[in-house]
């Protein structure tokens, strides 16, 4: 996101003291908002939180192990299915093709129902799994919600890998070939290293939006942050506080996430021309 | 297999109760989506010639309504929009009313939607060429028809990919408001499968509804794309 702030006050560093992102206005605001939190603070009910505070803190941890472990899963999912749209042969193109357009065309909260409560409705009913060692795994609901998610995020950057894929220039790729690499060096070394350099603002953006997701599957009693604050709202009565907390939370969160991305971009290489 | 006999749309199935929760779904979309593009066209206006203030502000706006789960916005804005309406109703002497789901949610995702759109839209018009408008200016054209006659126009074709995207989201997001309760596609089909226990074939009749919309909705956007880019030097040339 471009700031066009930041562009139209830089003619007043030349003459004020102020930095170029700080005009007077800012400052007004700034004050305005710090009001603001000064007034949440002192009138709103705040009692709750010494008695729900390792509860939160848990929730938070929670919240970032669900964006964390998706979005790495996920992202090792949209890889082949990026690489099977770009280029695969058409028994492996069209699965995928399937398979993402399904994922982005339904909404990820039925997906998570469908998984939980139809899975979940199943295989009690099959003897083999019953008897597995797997089964004390599978009769918690955070699988399913790791499993929904990862496949949300494979499903959206399935399609975003695909076209990143495709924008590799060939001769990067006729080089590597006229070297005599194999192709899966080719894959690890040149074609996906590009790739996802193109597409890290893309990634980012995307990493935001799984982040906003994870809330979701507190509607299958997995104990995240908003599952937490939805507690306190039900122990105490209380509305708006819990909400508010949740806003800052995901904010903050978010903005860790936007920072990474750009540290990220930073470290990829530009080339001089 | 042989539950597929539920999905019937008389009484012992529950065919209907899935269509209705459909239309809900559809309604409210439809809304929010409008909702959006208004707040969305103010928005870009906004942060390209409004003052400083305005701009901040703003940005404000986009950036805590697209870092905060929608989920979070619509309970926080439900509660306090309610509250808010009350408080004015009662203090004029009026009863207290239930606000309706339907505006409810059109008004939560449409503020949602607004912020999306504002992006979406300011990019659009920043890419109408700056000749255009600058023309229309020393033709001596008010702002309100240089915006009807030249940008808004000029940018529907640079705007139309990002609108299809918040279109699909509007669809998707309609699906939250099954968390406060309301009876949209996704709420109706839950209650459907935990009546008759059979979970898949709802989820998936409710899958493939979506997916119905979202398809052709998209085949729709592609019409209309092609339309805005009418009369456009055609990008490639043949051979």
């Amino acid at each position: 996101m471009s700031e066009p702030g930041l562009t139209a006050s830089a003619p007043a560093r030349a003459g004020g003291r102020l930095p170029a992102w700080l005009p007077p206005h800012r400052i007004v605001l700034a004050l305005i908002g710090l009001s603001l939190v000064w007034w949440c603070a002192g009138t709103l009910r705040w009692g709750w939180l010494p008695d729900y505070g390792w509860l939160i803190v848990a929730g938070i941890w929670r919240t970032i192990w669900l964006v964390v472990v998706t979005t790495l899963l996920g992202f090792a999912l949209a890889v082949p299915l990026g690489l099977a749209q770009a280029v695969g042969p058409w028994y492996l193109a069209l699965p995928a093709r399937v398979f993402c357009t399904v994922i982005r065309g339904t909404p990820l909260l039925l997906q998570v129902w469908l998984l939980y409560f139809g899975l979940g409705s199943l295989f009690p009913s099959i003897p083999w799994i019953r008897d597995s060692d797997l089964w004390p795994l599978l009769r918690q609901a955070w699988p399913y919600a790791v499993l929904a998610l990862t496949l949300s995020y494979a499903g959206y950057e399935g399609e975003v890998m695909r076209g990143a894929f495709k924008s590799v220039p060939r001769g990067q790729l006729e080089a590597a070939q006229a070297m005599g690499m194999p192709r899966l060096t080719i894959l690890s070394r040149i074609w996906l290293p590009q790739a996802v350099m193109q597409v890290l603002p893309t990634l980012g953006g995307e990493t935001v939006l799984q982040l906003k997701a994870t809330p979701l599957v507190a509607t299958i009693t997995v104990v995240e942050i908003y599952a937490v604050a939805s507690r306190v709202r039900q122990d105490t009565l209380i509305v708006y506080e819990p909400l508010l907390l949740l806003a800052v939370v995901y904010l903050a969160l978010a903005g860790v996430i936007v920072l990474g991305f750009r540290w990220l971009e930073g470290r990829v290489p530009v080339r001089g021309v | 297999m042989e539950t597929l006999s539920l999905l019937a749309l008389e009484p012992p199935g529950w065919g209907a109760n899935l269509l209705r929760g459909l239309v809900n779904s559809i309604q409210i979309a439809l809304g929010a989506f409008a909702l959006g593009l208004l707040i969305g066209t103010a928005g870009a206006y906004g942060k390209l010639y409004g003052g400083r203030v305005t701009r901040d502000l703003l940005a404000i706006y986009t950036t805590v309504v697209r870092a905060v789960p929608e989920l979070i916005l619509i309970l926080i804005l439900y509660f306090a929009v309610t509250d808010a309406v009350n408080q004015v109703l009662l203090s004029f002497g009026y009863p207290r009313i239930q606000i309706s789901g339907v505006v409810a949610g059109i008004a939560v995702l449409g503020v949602v939607q607004g912020a999306y759109a504002t992006e979406v839209l300011r990019g659009a018009i920043m890419a109408v060429p700056s000749g255009q408008i600058e023309a229309a200016r020393s033709m001596g054209m008010p702002p309100l028809m240089l915006a009807r006659r030249i940008t808004l126009p000029a940018m529907l074709a640079f705007a139309m990919p990002g609108m299809a995207n918040l279109w699909l989201i509007a669809t998707k997001d309609t699906a939250l408001l099954a968390v406060v309760g309301f009876a949209e596609l996704t709420l109706e089909t839950r209650q459907a499968a935990a009546t008759t226990k059979a979970f898949f074939t709802f989820y998936m009749a409710a899958g493939v509804l979506y997916l119905i919309v979202t398809l052709t909705s998209g085949l729709l956007f592609g019409r209309i794309e092609r339309w805005a880019r009418r009369g456009e030097p055609a990008l490639r040339r043949a051979g």
